[in-house]
């Protein structure tokens, strides 16, 4: 196995694009995150595309052709694979690229993660999202995605210490954060009032725990460690790739406020790359909904059970704080276009690790990002070092 | 849901027919053909619930998808089965009403409706034992 570097990223800005279709956002991702790493594409090996639901957002299926072709590289050939799980898609890609190039199979490779989800009304999008749980024993009782979280969020708070404004702690944080960041959907800065007055989705969350619906597309570029330097002087190292599956639906869990496939995909996280929760300087957690950023940061070991919010509230994930948790804004802020978010995580810890966060920059060495398909049925954990 | 899929189904959802792994005994709701802990040596039969359990976690549904949307607000559950399987379903009760560990029982109710054309979807919601 060859050790694996990113050499380039880029993103497009996420929010509402009513004038950019779903193969431009990629192509632009594309053509950034190439940019950026010195390429000019045709010595491509391979190309890996994180996508939920483009075959029900835009009614297009066939997704890697569709970008090997817009991206200019069908007529060389290059091959290029869809990879589909649910929110988590993103990750997946990356984690497919990285084995690609860790086995020696491939050399230049990007993963890529693309979502365009604003071609369709909301009440068509919360239907496709709920196809991220049990379509059949979940969807067809009348489960949405924000209704599944929401009973994780029930249960969690009758059996741990955690209060509302703690809870709405966690989207004001990410607002913060996402306020200093060029590419986020929102960029405004709420308070503890805004989201206890905002309305209610499936209680106890109300409108400001959940993550919007989004457009964009992120790519990034890796190839082996030893090969970095042709191309930068800032290769940021992959030190884990890891990847876990649990039940499809949130009733068959052990536990329904432990994920435990990012337990199982953080500790194997922490066992590949030899490191423990202190070498840890940064987190990009998957907060689809505020519960789901605490659940992320005790699941994965940072804290006990219970004491996520308290954290919160203390300012220790804030930027500032001992362990920043979402400095791009999070799902929440910096938005959620499904198949890009775990790309996007891998962005923004780059940026991070090379010191190019400008507004939000914190002092960081080490990276975690830790992307979740569904309510927990995927995850993905990938650590990243500069 | 397509009629098809939604037909085959009919006896599981109508009357919560589950299935039970007589290697190992345990039950499941929503069914399954092959059990996770005996694998290929699991013996899976069929098996009636007798539909009492136990809210272990719910929401009030405030926003919901086109299917549903006409019944907003609505409760929202995990229930456990007396026997053991959770599944998720409505409770026929007021938001107000909804606790952890409420008991309930399955009742016969319409779930939802593909358009104004389309099947009418029946199955179990469950609702609080007096």
């Amino acid at each position: 196995m060859r050790d694996v570097a990113v050499i380039g990223v880029g993103c497009t800005e996420f929010g509402e694009h009513w004038g950019t279709s779903f193969r431009d956002l990629f192509v632009k991702a594309g053509a950034l995150a190439l940019e950026d790493a010195g390429l000019s594409g045709e010595n491509l090996d391979a190309l890996y595309v994180g996508n939920m639901s483009a075959g029900r957002f835009v009614e297009q299926e066939h997704i890697g052709a569709l970008i090997a072709d817009y991206a200019g590289l069908a007529t060389n050939h290059v091959p290029s694979t869809r990879v589909e799980a649910a929110c988590a898609s993103g990750g997946l890609a990356f984690r497919q690229a990285v084995i690609a190039v860790a086995s020696g199979m491939e050399d230049i490779v990007v993963a890529a993660g693309v979502e365009k989800m604003t071609d369709v009304g909301t009440g068509a999008s919360v239907d496709m999202l709920a196809s991220a749980a049990d379509r059949e024993w979940e969807g067809f009782a009348g489960a949405t995605f924000p209704g599944l979280y929401a009973m994780i969020a029930t249960d969690y708070m009758h059996r741990y210490p955690l209060t509302r404004e703690q809870l709405a702690q966690v989207a004001v944080k990410n607002h913060e954060n996402g306020a200093k960041n060029p590419i986020a959907q929102f960029r405004n800065r709420i308070t503890v009032d805004t989201v206890l007055n905002s309305s209610l989705v499936a209680d106890p969350l109300r409108l400001f725990d959940c993550s919007p619906i989004t457009d964009g597309a992120a790519a990034v570029v890796v190839v082996p460690l030893e090969r970095a330097r042709e191309f930068t002087d800032s290769p940021v190292r992959v030190l884990a790739s890891a990847q876990a599956s649990d039940t499809i639906a949130l009733h068959d869990r052990r536990d329904i406020s432990t994920l435990d496939a990012s337990v199982a995909a953080g500790k194997r996280a922490f066992a590949q790359a030899g490191l423990t929760h202190k070498d840890i300087d940064m987190l990009e957690v998957h907060d689809c909904f505020t519960i789901a950023e605490i659940c992320a940061i005790e699941d994965l070991g940072f804290c006990k059970k219970g004491e996520a919010g308290r954290l919160t509230e203390e300012g220790v994930t804030a930027l500032g704080g001992e362990i920043p948790v979402n400095t791009s804004g999070g799902l929440k802020a910096c938005g959620h276009p499904v198949g890009a978010t775990g790309i996007k995580q891998i962005y923004e810890i780059v940026n991070q690790l090379r010191g190019e966060a400008a507004g939000r920059q914190v002092d960081a060495e080490i990276g975690m990002a830790h992307n979740v398909g569904g309510t927990g049925a995927t995850v993905v954990v990938h650590i990243l070092g500069a | 849901m397509s009629v098809s899929r939604f037909w085959r189904k009919i006896p599981q959802r109508y009357n919560l027919i589950g299935t039970q792994c007589t290697s190992c005994g345990r039950y499941f709701f929503p069914p399954r053909s092959l059990c996770p802990d005996c694998r290929r040596s699991g013996k899976i039969v069929d098996h009636k619930f007798n539909g009492e359990g136990t809210v272990v976690t719910y929401t009030v549904i405030r926003s919901a998808s086109d299917q549903f949307e006409h019944t907003t607000p609505y409760v929202l559950a995990i229930v456990e089965l007396d026997e053991g399987p959770r599944l998720t379903t409505q409770v026929a009760c007021l938001p107000e009403e909804a606790k952890i560990g409420m008991r309930v029982r399955s009742v016969f109710r319409r779930i939802a409706a593909d358009g104004e054309s389309g099947t009418i979807h029946y199955g179990t919601k469950f609702v609080p034992v007096e």
